[in-house]
């Protein structure tokens, strides 16, 4: 039976995870683990109870980046906020640029050229590859294979950065989107370049799965651990690979078509189990698909402006009103929840941030496992600290 | 999605005197919300969860808003009596005239909920709901019981706007550290001059230290 096929009993109790019974005799050691734990990619603390090995009890603690971003965003003018957005996901910064521009385009009813729309599709998904190999080789690692799937990630990761860069100005805070397009035109030999980079990827995947899918140490450890069950995933409001490594199928992509998505053919990879090894699974299948969808953009790319003509860059005030975009970011759904009063600064700034979100979850999977799977679940989940804290 | 005239009617079908209310948003996202009252609001969102044609299985994003207190001022027409003297004799005139009158709006929170649907692949529906003002009835109850992706995001509203939740299983500050003061993202948040100033626990360690190096023996 798939794991889509089973539900959990009623959903009202399901504010709380359930309380452990310890088992045997002897006291319950409670250990903080972070904010410097290496496996924490930044600075975030779990404060765990064991009973022996066995996790009773999980309370993640975070919030030393917080720099309280949305109240900085309020203070400043719209696209004031645009590098900003660079700093949430600091792993993914165009497609944070992109929920951005798409919450405000929502807001004034913005129209965004052709062109535009396919450089926005094509960055989008090579940030998504980078962010899926490099989220993977960190859950590697975790595993204790130190380095080299990390690195064969990494070397796959600059060649993406080294795009971004000579398109961009910026490896990583690319602050490349504007309201109603883009900032630079991509010319035809970032364009050459970005073909061939894509032509090397399918063989990037295969080397990778070759070395990780069928490996008997990462499938003893993966399988069957951190399980997390369809309803409860979507009542937690869990997005993202994870959500769909337990098996729904809800990719914001097809749902909403947000952009040109509905001009692609590609699939909506989902898991069977909900454990570790399907989010792996699923990660590395979206790559695949996300390469799909470059091959198709890639060619297409039609020529013509960048910026919309009647876009307003000076004194834009959007007229009162609220709008909330959202985009498939890679780590899960990034939405922006805006209220404008007429005036140059948002009245209300809100970032929806799939990281923090997806961590609601993080206790219930982790209940009743080892600690030692703590850290691989928390990997699996793939989180970035600049998005959870902001 | 059903129309929101039709949401409206299933909703006060199913709870009566839910008192809700249509909000319109004149962008052109056109993401209209309803407003609920408080005390329904858990059932309203249980009906929306459960009813199979709404299926709101799904809730996105919750957030705060502050609305300061707000001072309208608009131009009134008044119709007076004036005696005025006409063709040298006197006479009383009716006439109109502008008069500016002020009246200030109280300030409220709002919460805010962006409800999608997995299983219908629709949405948004955004459903707020309104405190009592900005000080004292700042209590709404919480919506965690029924989306349990709320949990962290309640906890957040709650940090940095100071709505309590009733009914939140865990409600406690999220970003900001225990023991710190005020809701900074409210609109009127002066930041302190020492806001680099956390307190440490350093006493009571160190009384904690010394009471176990007493018990130690040494």
């Amino acid at each position: 039976m798939s794991i889509a096929e089973t539900k959990t009993e009623k959903l009202d109790g399901w504010n709380r995870p359930p309380t452990m019974e310890p088992e045997g005799e002897g006291e319950l050691l409670e250990i903080a683990m972070g904010p410097h734990h290496p496996s924490t990619h930044g600075v975030f603390r779990m404060d765990v109870t064991l009973d022996g090995e066995r996790v009773m009890r999980l309370k993640p603690v975070f919030g030393y980046l917080h720099r309280n971003h949305e109240k900085i965003a309020e203070g400043a003018a719209y696209l004031a906020s645009m590098p900003y957005t660079d700093r949430l996901d600091y792993f993914c910064s165009l497609s944070n640029n992109w929920a951005y521009a798409l919450a405000v385009e929502k807001l004034v009813g913005q129209a965004v050229p052709e062109r535009a729309q396919y450089i926005r599709v094509i960055l989008a998904e090579l940030t998504r590859i980078q962010n899926h190999a490099s989220s993977i080789g960190f859950l590697i690692q975790e595993m204790g294979a130190s380095g080299t799937p990390l690195m064969y990630a990494f070397r796959e990761r600059e060649k993406i950065l080294d795009l971004f860069e000579s398109l961009t100005g910026s490896r990583m805070m690319c602050n490349y989107m504007r309201f109603g397009g883009c900032r630079v035109d991509v010319s035809a030999a970032w364009l050459a370049s970005a073909r061939k980079v894509v032509a090397g990827l399918p063989a990037f995947v295969d080397e990778f799965e070759a070395l990780l899918t069928t490996n008997e140490i990462l499938m003893a450890r993966c399988q069957g651990v951190g399980v997390l069950k369809p309803d409860l995933a979507v009542n937690a409001s869990v997005t993202g690979p994870l959500l769909r490594a337990s098996g729904v199928n809800y990719d914001i992509r097809k749902v909403d078509r947000y952009g040109i998505y509905d001009r692609f053919k590609f699939r909506v990879p989902l898991g069977d189990h909900g454990d570790v090894y399907d989010r792996y699974m699923v990660r590395v299948l979206e790559m695949r698909e996300s390469i799909r969808i470059l091959e198709q953009a890639l060619p297409e790319i039609p020529a013509g402006p960048i910026m919309d003509p009647k876009a307003k860059i000076r004194g834009f005030r959007p007229k009162p009103g609220e709008a909330y975009g959202r985009i498939e970011a890679p780590k899960g759904e990034l939405g922006f929840y805006l209220i404008s009063d007429g005036s140059p600064n948002p009245y209300r700034y809100r970032v929806r941030p799939p990281s923090l979100i997806n961590l609601t979850i993080l206790e219930d999977m982790c209940l009743g496992q080892n600690v030692a799977d703590v850290v691989l679940i928390f990997g699996s989940v793939d989180i970035v600290l600049g998005e959870v804290d902001r | 999605m059903k129309t929101f005239e039709e949401i409206k009617t299933a909703i006060e079908a199913a709870v009566p005197g839910a008192g809700v209310e249509f909000v319109p948003n004149p962008s052109p996202s056109a993401q209209h919300s309803i407003r609920v009252a408080p005390d329904r609001a858990i059932e309203i969102a249980r009906f929306l969860r459960d009813d199979s044609e709404l299926a709101f299985d799904f809730c996105s994003n919750v957030t705060g808003v502050d609305w300061l207190d707000k001072e309208i001022s608009e131009k009134v027409k008044v119709k007076r009596t004036v005696t005025k003297t006409v063709d040298g004799v006197e006479q009383s005139v009716e006439e109109t005239a502008d008069e500016t009158r002020k009246r200030v709006e109280p300030g409220y929170l709002e919460a805010v909920y962006h409800l999608f649907s997995i299983a219908k692949k629709h949405g948004p529906l955004v459903i707020r709901m309104r405190t009592g003002n900005r000080t004292d009835r700042v209590e709404l109850p919480s919506l965690t019981p029924i989306w349990r992706g709320a949990e962290f995001q309640e906890r957040e509203v709650f940090d940095l706007y100071g709505i309590v939740f009733k009914g939140h299983p865990d409600l406690r500050r999220i970003l900001m550290w225990e023991g710190f003061k005020d809701h900074p993202m409210r609109r009127d948040y002066v930041d302190p001059d020492d806001y680099e100033y956390e307190p440490t626990a350093h006493d009571a360690v160190l009384k904690r230290a010394q009471a176990h190096q007493a018990a130690a023996g040494k």
